[in-house]
């Protein structure tokens, strides 16, 4: 047992940034443990993806190609990826945390006889994996106890994309075998909700409410300190779960990405899935009653205390600041 | 259709959360319990998918015995009955140890749905659910918005990153995770919390089920986060406060 297999995600044709991270990630476990990395991507025709990865610096990659992964399957994946790990070995296994991560790595883990250690944002000597608890209140070190192979999955920006190597690495194909049969799920293509009338993506100046608003009704003391500063509404999930704003004013991984160079954000705590949707911003300021909000970490100014008060104060104190 | 939902209890939301002494786990003492949040959801699918397609809706949670007011309430909002994994000794077991317990509390039920939320605001692996779906060997999907029954099992709608979604069918007997947002929570009435009184709540506990979990991954130590920036802070009341901010958004940051 021993190297380590980055697996990477071809999501509508492309591998996005967080794949190098992962590769990034891989390399640092290689440099912690020893032993050799290797990329693998799987498909139903892999070879640019295969060829792009080689060219990034990984030194062996693998392309997993059957028909039957032409779409992405749990059953597909995770019966394609145990044959893959059975026949590598790999002592460590690592993924981006993507959607299509959760959905399977779980279960290929398990048919492992192991237990992923998701959503990692540090790898230490040991090797110890970082990772957040009670919504990024707090950080945990995990360490893998058991023997097997370690199955680890990196959170987004967690790591940083390394250079790309001066050679490229090797491609070699893998076929695993498949059976349409395995294949539980029909999964249908991807479709968006509505059309977007709002492009929050290119607002200069964000004003964002999150669940420390407590009432739809208490909107408006957020609206006017948006309005008198003319920036755009946008919101944590809660807050379009609820149904008080619309959800294409959400931002965060499941919403939008957002680079202002004003981000203001109010009663929200700050939690992963909502600071991804904000790491491009200019200058982040955090309104919370808890001095401990994971928002604070992020925040660049930061006022601790009851928005209730500390908004219609800011309201005026920007309207008086404008004449 | 007969859905069984696996509900965990977790801190209250807005809960201080302390590190212990031992820096293994929080502080426990002083604070409230909530039902984890993407479980009220899935709870709440499971009841809608009851009233169109008629059945029966179990809760199902593994931990200490406060748990049972979080099956309760529950139960008050129209769950029929419920079973509770009973164990002290959770907080050093991972996730494949806990889904385990789910799992074979489940596994007699032999129910056509088996929810779980996509992740617990405690621990947040974000993971149970689709190890449950495994280790029962049932097709699964996750972050789940909005489940239909069809004649030939779920047509089910899936959260994609940025805004994107998927529908996906699948058979039954099925296991799904569900996202929050999907369909609006309804509130417990004084009639359903009257009622969930007398409904039943078997007991069972890990040895019962015969799990005994050797954790393949350990928690070592717990800790306040690091900082990535030095934020600012401006002090004062918020008058002073708000002043200062705006001060600086003009003068320093510049983005005013
Ligand atoms: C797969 C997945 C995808 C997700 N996608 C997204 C996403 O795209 N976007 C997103 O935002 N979330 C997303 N989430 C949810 C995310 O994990 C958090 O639950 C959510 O961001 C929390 O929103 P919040 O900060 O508004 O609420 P909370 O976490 O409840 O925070 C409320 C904050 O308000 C503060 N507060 C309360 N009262 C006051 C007051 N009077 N004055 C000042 N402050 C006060 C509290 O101290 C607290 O910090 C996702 C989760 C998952 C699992
Ligand atoms: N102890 C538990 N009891 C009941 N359900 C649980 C328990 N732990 C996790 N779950 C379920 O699994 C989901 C995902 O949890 P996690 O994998 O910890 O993020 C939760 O939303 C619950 O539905």
């Amino acid at each position: 047992m021993s190297g380590i297999l980055v697996v990477l995600e071809v999501r509508a044709g492309k591998l996005g940034a967080i794949n190098w991270e992962a590769l990034a990630a891989g390399q640092k476990l290689a440099r912690l443990t020893g032993g050799a990395v290797t990329a693998a991507v799987l498909g139903a025709a892999t070879e640019a993806a295969g060829a792009e990865i080689a060219a990034k610096g990984a030194a062996r990659v693998v392309r997993v190609e059957h028909n039957l992964l032409e779409r992405y399957t749990s059953d597909g994946f995770t019966a394609a990826l145990k044959q893959l790990i059975d026949k590598e070995q790999p002592a460590y296994v690592v993924f981006p945390h993507t959607y299509q991560v959760r959905d399977f790595a779980p279960a290929l883990a398990t048919r492992c006889g192991q237990v992923l250690i998701g959503d990692v944002i540090a790898i230490g000597d040991g090797p110890v994996f970082t990772r957040q608890l009670m919504q990024g209140k707090l950080s945990g070190d995990y360490k893998h106890a058991g023997g097997g192979t370690c199955f680890v999955s990196v959170q987004a920006g967690a790591f940083r994309a390394g250079e790309a190597g001066a050679v490229a690495g090797s491609v070699e194909a893998f076929v695993p075998e498949l059976d349409a049969a395995q294949i539980r799920t029909k999964p249908g293509e991807p479709f968006r909700e509505s059309k977007q009338t709002v492009d929050l993506g290119s607002a200069p100046l964000i004003v964002s409410v999150g669940r420390g608003i407590k009432e739809a009704d208490n909107l408006p003391l957020v609206e006017a300190l948006a309005s008198a500063l003319g920036a755009e509404m946008a919101a944590s999930r809660p807050i379009c779960d609820a149904g008080w704003l619309p959800m294409e004013r959400q931002v965060g991984s499941s919403g939008q990405t957002v680079a202002p160079k004003l981000y203001l954000a109010v009663g929200i705590s700050g939690a992963i899935q909502h600071l991804v949707g904000i790491k491009g911003s200019q200058c982040v300021v955090a309104i919370n009653k808890d001095p401990e909000a994971p928002i604070f970490e992020v925040a660049d100014y930061g006022i601790v205390g009851d928005l209730f008060e500390v908004v219609p104060a800011l309201t005026e104190a920007v309207k008086a600041a404008k004449g | 259709m007969k859905v069984i939902v696996a509900i965990k209890q977790v801190p209250e939301r807005d809960a201080q959360v302390r590190v212990d002494a031992a820096g293994k786990w929080i502080e426990e003492s002083g604070f409230q319990w909530s039902m984890n949040e993407s479980d009220a959801y899935a709870l709440e699918e499971a009841l809608q998918l009851k009233e169109k397609n008629g059945g029966e809706v179990v809760v199902l949670s593994a931990g200490p015995e406060r748990v049972g007011s979080t099956i309760r309430e529950a139960l008050a909002k129209g769950a029929d009955r419920g079973i509770q994994v009973e164990s002290d000794g959770l907080g050093d077991w991972d996730a494949l140890g806990v889904a385990k317990l789910l799992a074979e509390a489940a596994r007699s039920e032999n129910a056509d749905l088996v929810l779980t939320g996509l992740q617990s605001d405690d621990l947040g692996y974000g993971q149970t659910g689709v190890i449950v779906a495994e280790l029962l060997g049932l097709p699964h999907a996750s972050l789940i918005l909005h489940v239909e029954k069809t004649d030939a099992g779920l047509t089910v709608k899936r959260e994609l990153e940025e805004g994107w979604f998927q529908s996906i069918e699948l058979p039954m007997p099925a296991a799904l995770t569900i996202q929050s947002g999907g369909n609006k929570l309804r509130y417990a009435t004084l009639m359903g919390i009257k009622k969930a009184k007398t409904k039943e709540v078997r007991k069972t506990t890990p040895a019962e089920l015969g799990v005994t979990a050797p954790a393949v991954v350990t928690l070592n130590q717990i800790a306040q986060p690091k900082k990535q920036k030095t934020t600012q802070m401006l002090s004062g009341g918020p008058k002073e406060a708000a002043a200062a901010l705006v001060e600086k958004l003009k003068t320093e940051a510049r983005v005013l």
